[in-house]
């Protein structure tokens, strides 16, 4: 290596060396092989360059005698010149390479959710109590543009188009197998038939294992159609054409061939060792009418009795975009917010493109009502919803329910460590490596999911309830239980919001 | 059976199809009518006039015979059957198919065979008569395409940008020049009798079905196009 | 100080309504002195009734009841009405000096019917050519107010105790086979007339007592249906909610109460399935019309009246029978001021609709 590619490490390995009694766990727990027993000294030594800061040594040290720090080693100080940015130069000088990153957008910019706060009731009407009071939270994601029809004795017709039921507007959201393991899918898989919400198999197929779960499966239709066939569209309880993704807008997929083994190759439907390319676009779709055509098409292949999902990246223009979506015969359209989640993005793209899903739902809501089309679709909102406040303000914005995806990878045991390109995960969830897939128990994972969304919606619940609202439905578009802080009047005026007071 | 498609919306007409018992299904006076035969198993459909656009999608092992032009996104996602064209096709013909086989007697529009893939006993199969246009074969990842170049006055009877992004399969032109823009993931050869033995029942099922001669096909040369890595993008990253 | 439209006020009440099943023709005083027992749940800023069958001479018109702030408002809104309807006849309301009672705006009665021409040339059905003609003047004209729009019934409000709020209007003078009234408590107000109930549009004819929590779930949805929620006040929505339900979408009242006042699913779990899925169908279908929060309303409309209580039944409401007549308010002492025997009085349960009309009496 020549002296300009060094970068000092990220993190420093804080060993307590009257603690540690050299049992070598963190040797054993380590993909990144960051610990190593020194037997001239016999003590654990660390390489703390290859630290990701997961915590998995951390968390199993039956000593406690491990902690990661932030390493106080710095350039100067530049408020231009980031350290960060410094070592990206670095790392593209000695590679040539495209910056090449995981997870959602870590950048210092707006999180709306926060400016938003939340309204209650006191004398005017009454709070509710939900541990005592019906607090409902069904949803239907589906179209409701009916005209009402009755039979020849002026019954009803149920002239519903599928309709997906959830028990809380909560949907786990797609995260592929492959980039995430089999036993993260079974968690998945599991915990969504047991809470009566659903999960969604990303774009990597779907494993024989998960078709008994397909009442609670949403599988994916990405660029790439890998895995895709009529048992796999039958399987499931809706479709998803994954036009786009928050954490990399106007970009494909590539899953590289190191990762297709096994069971990957086989759910994908592709050769071992081939790399899993998917499109930037779907070069079937090069317009909004193509689009249309991709829509019937399942639905003919499914006899229309599947909701299709259109899935897309909040960008400049997403309500632009989403109108057409709403014509375009599609059920429920899904928008990824720019802080979303992936296995793998470019840098770039990931920190630079596209918008906060607060602005878009926002914007996308209010354009689908003043067009008259709100109901011709669903809304279903991701990236990143971090807790039930946020959903209360998602739905309370205008979405129907709400996609988790980092939230409920952190649920399985993520650290953040933004990491996931690597494919060493620790913790056993975006890894294929047989070894580390096994740390992730599928009967814990599926606990952990069950235990997130029961607290959540229990949260959901108790705010509904100090609005006096007890059911979902009423919550849905209701801009005036929002106000904002801290925020301009564009803002303001995007959000459809009063300010704090107002 | 027959079924008469006139002035039939594509759904009364495929809710017909998917409805019937029959085996064989004729179905007359097609003019656009989408979606026919989408993930369609076990029927023959035999169409007279132009069906719409996403003619055997997801198709799943039954017979599509077009008797004329076919358009856009025929074969999409295909995993087993067969279709035949009398004629040419639109554009995306065989958009990620897994399996199964498509005929084209004459021309195929832009994008064709693009993101094909095999898998294990699957292997999809294009065979386009005549040429095909640009981006034939882009991301190609398996299976087998087949450019015969009828009827063609191009000395290459594809269009640009043949093979970008290809990573898996094989395509074979059969012409005397290679295209002059291949990309550098995409090595080709002539080829051999190995090659030839391999395309033959192809070529032979084309010459039957569209009554031309086998030999007089097959007497001309072929290139081979393959890429030289299954893993092109490999180098591209650096991690952050 | 904003007023309603301008500012979302909330605001608790009484409500009091007479009915006769018969179509017997009962004098304003009655019911004046129903919602005037119950002078202590409203506060003075807000009082009104609906009265129906009160022209009966003038049936087949339409009677639109306009404030207006200004002679110039005056103006532009009869050129209006002039390019649009027939008037038959035009004059102002007569009332008489209640000293309670100030800050009266000019207040005109106009009997229209739509011009053929017009009518014809908008491709639409009588009502909503009306219905559209009247949220054009509300939204469009400024100073103009349209607060009564239906045929053979009329609204009388203003800022002021209701049993002063009658007087004003004379209401001893008329007489019709329906009378619905209002008491309101707004938190605030700055006195306009317009923001008093009942709220009405065409032959709907709201009041209301409560405060919806879903109120901007409701406006946001019921405003892609060409809606403008100008007062933004909950009788206003739900009664434009109604209008939708039942006159655009054709179900019955029964039909459109479940929807407002849905079952919870816990409840609907347990019904027959046919009445499962009707009910799972319409709450699904018309989601962002479910109501919620503390409301109990009367609605009233041509040829009958419909009393209806939030699904938890956070409000009072009690029904009263006597012979002939149905009787609905938000006290029982409301109602024995003015009818001391009755036969049978109860209250209904959360979300089930008491209706009550010309043809088939009473229905529960």
């Amino acid at each position: 290596m020549i002296p300009q590619d060094f970068l000092y490490p990220e993190f420093e390995v804080v060993r307590n060396p009257v603690k540690c009694i050299n049992c070598r766990i963190c040797e054993r727990e380590c993909a990144n092989e960051v610990h190593r027993y020194d037997a001239h000294t016999k003590s654990m030594v660390s390489d703390d360059a290859q630290c990701v800061n997961c915590h998995r040594c951390v968390a199993l040290c039956p000593t406690h005698a491990l902690k990661i720090v932030q390493s106080d080693h710095t350039f100067r100080e530049n408020a231009n010149w980031s350290g960060q940015t410094i070592k990206e130069v670095y790392k593209q000088a000695g590679s040539g390479g495209v910056l090449l990153s995981s997870m959602g957008n870590p950048k210092d910019l707006p999180v709306y959710w926060d400016k938003i706060l939340l309204n209650a009731s006191q004398v005017t009407n009454p709070s509710i109590d939900p541990l005592r009071e019906p607090m409902e939270t069904k949803t239907f994601l589906g179209k409701k543009n009916i005209v009402i029809e009755r039979d020849a004795q002026g019954r009803l017709v149920n002239n519903l188009p599928p309709q997906l039921e959830l028990s809380t507007p909560l949907v786990f959201s797609a995260m592929s197998y492959g980039s995430i393991s089999y036993n993260a899918h079974a968690s998945l898989a599991r915990a969504a038939k047991t809470l009566g919400i659903f999960y969604n198999t990303g774009e990597g197929g779907l494993h024989e294992d998960f078709y008994p779960y397909g009442t609670n499966t949403i599988v994916q239709v990405a660029s790439g159609r890998f895995g895709v066939h009529k048992d796999y569209l039958e399987a499931g309880a809706a479709i998803e054409i994954k036009m786009g993704q928050g954490a990399k807008p106007g970009i494909g997929g590539h899953l590289p061939g190191a990762k297709i083994v096994g069971d990957i190759s086989k759910t994908r439907m592709i050769p071992m060792g081939t790399d899993a390319i998917s499109p930037a676009p779907h070069h079937d779709i090069y317009s909004i009418e193509d689009l249309r055509q991709l829509v019937f098409s399942l639905k003919e292949a499914t006899d229309y009795r599947k909701p299709i999902i259109v899935k897309i990246a909040a960008v400049h223009n997403a309500a632009a975009i989403a109108s057409g979506i709403a014509r375009s015969g599609a059920d429920i359209i899904a928008i990824d917010g720019f802080r979303g989640g992936t296995g793998a993005a470019p840098t770039r793209i990931r920190d630079n493109v596209g918008i906060p899903i607060e602005l878009a739902l926002a914007s996308v809501d209010q354009r689908l009502r003043e067009e008259g089309i709100r109901n011709n679709v669903s809304l279903l909102v991701a990236g990143s919803i971090r807790s039930s406040a946020d959903v209360v303000k998602a739905i309370a914005l205008g979405a129907d329910a709400c996609y988790l995806g980092t939230a409920t990878a952190l649920a399985l045991g993520c650290h953040l460590c933004r990491s996931c390109q690597t494919g060493r995960c620790n913790w056993g969830i975006a890894t294929q490596r047989p070894d580390l897939v096994k740390r992730l128990n599928p009967d814990v994972g599926y606990q952990r999911l069950v235990n997130l969304i029961t607290a959540w919606t229990h949260e959901i619940k108790e705010i509904m309830g100090g609005m006096g609202i007890n059911s979902i439905e009423a919550l849905r578009g209701n801009r005036l239980m929002l106000r904002g802080i801290d925020l301009n009047e564009k803002e303001l005026s995007i959000l459809g919001i009063k300010y704090a007071g107002e | 059976m027959k079924i008469n498609a006139q002035n039939l919306h594509y759904k009364t007409l495929n809710d017909q199809i998917k409805a019937s018992n029959a085996k064989r299904i004729e179905v007359d006076n097609c003019i656009g009518q989408r979606y026919i035969g989408d993930g369609l198993a076990k029927k023959e459909i035999l169409i007279h006039g132009t069906p719409g656009n996403g003619l055997g999608a997801y198709l799943n092992g039954a017979v599509i015979t077009v008797d004329g032009n076919v358009q856009d996104a025929v074969g999409d996602t295909m995993n087993d059957g067969a279709i035949y064209v009398h004629g040419s096709s639109g554009d995306a013909t065989g958009y990620a198919m897994r399996g199964g086989k498509i005929f084209i007697r004459d021309n195929a529009g832009y994008r064709a065979g693009i993101h094909m893939k095999a898998y294990m006993e699957k292997l999809p199969v294009l065979v386009i008569g005549g040429q095909a246009g640009s981006f034939l074969g882009e991301y190609q990842a398996g299976g087998l395409i087949i450019v015969l170049g009828l009827g063609s006055e191009k000395q290459t009877p594809v269009g640009y940008f043949c093979g970008t992004g290809m990573h898996g399969g094989q395509m074979f032109l059969r012409c005397n020049a290679l295209p002059h823009d291949l990309p550098a993931q995409v090595s080709a050869r002539a080829a051999n009798s190995a090659d030839m033995e391999r395309i033959r029942p192809y070529i032979a099922e084309y010459a039957q079905a569209f009554g031309r001669d086998e030999n007089a096909i097959l007497a001309h040369p072929f290139f081979v196009l393959e890429p030289n890595t299954q893993n092109p993008y490999k180098q591209m990253y650096v991690e952050n | 100080m904003q007023r309603e439209g301008q500012v979302r006020i909330p605001a608790g009440c009484a409500i009091s309504g007479i009915f006769s099943k018969s179509g017997e023709r009962i004098a304003g005083d009655t019911i004046i002195q129903s919602i005037a027992n119950m002078h202590d749940r409203s506060n003075g800023l807000g009082g009104g009734f609906a009265g129906y069958g009160i022209y009966p001479e003038y049936k087949e018109l339409y009677a639109f009841h306009i404030f207006y702030d200004s002679d110039a408002a005056k103006d532009a809104c009869e050129a209006f009405l002039e390019h649009h309807f027939d008037v038959v006849n035009l004059s102002k309301i007569p009332h008489r000096k209640v000293k309670a009672i100030t800050d009266e705006p000019l207040i005109w009665r106009y009997f229209v019917t739509p011009l053929p021409s017009k009518l014809s040339s908008s491709q639409l059905e009588e009502r909503e050519f009306t219905a559209r003609c009247v949220i054009r003047i509300n939204t469009q004209i400024d100073g103009a107010y349209v607060f009564s729009s239906g045929k053979n019934m009329g609204v009388f409000k203003a800022v002021g105790f209701p049993e002063d709020v009658g007087a004003f209007y004379r209401l001893d003078e008329y007489a019709g086979y329906c009378w619905t009234a209002h008491g309101r408590y707004p938190t605030n107000t700055p006195g306009w007339w317009g923001g008093a109930h009942p709220f009405a549009l065409l032959d709907f004819s709201i009041v209301h007592n409560g405060e919806i929590s879903s109120y901007d779930a409701n406006r946001r949805y019921i405003e892609m249906f060409g809606y403008a929620c100008t007062l933004q006040t909950d009788t206003e929505v739900i009664t434009y909610i109604f209008d939708y339900l039942v006159r655009k979408q054709g179900l019955t009242l029964r039909e459109a109460a479940s929807v407002v006042a849905a079952p919870f699913w816990d409840t609907i779990a347990k019904k027959d399935t046919q009445m499962r899925e009707q009910l799972t169908y319409l709450r699904n279908a018309f989601a962002s019309l479910l109501v919620t929060g503390p409301f109990s309303i009367l609605l009233g409309f041509e040829g009958g009246m419909m009393a209806l209580n939030d699904r938890l039944k956070l409000r009072s409401m009690v029904i009263g029978e006597k012979d002939d007549r149905v009787y609905a308010a938000s006290e029982e002492s409301a109602i024995r001021i003015i009818e001391p025997n009755l036969d049978k009085v109860w209250s209904p349960e959360g979300g089930q609709p008491v209706i009550v009309t010309l043809d088939r009496g009473l229905e529960k």
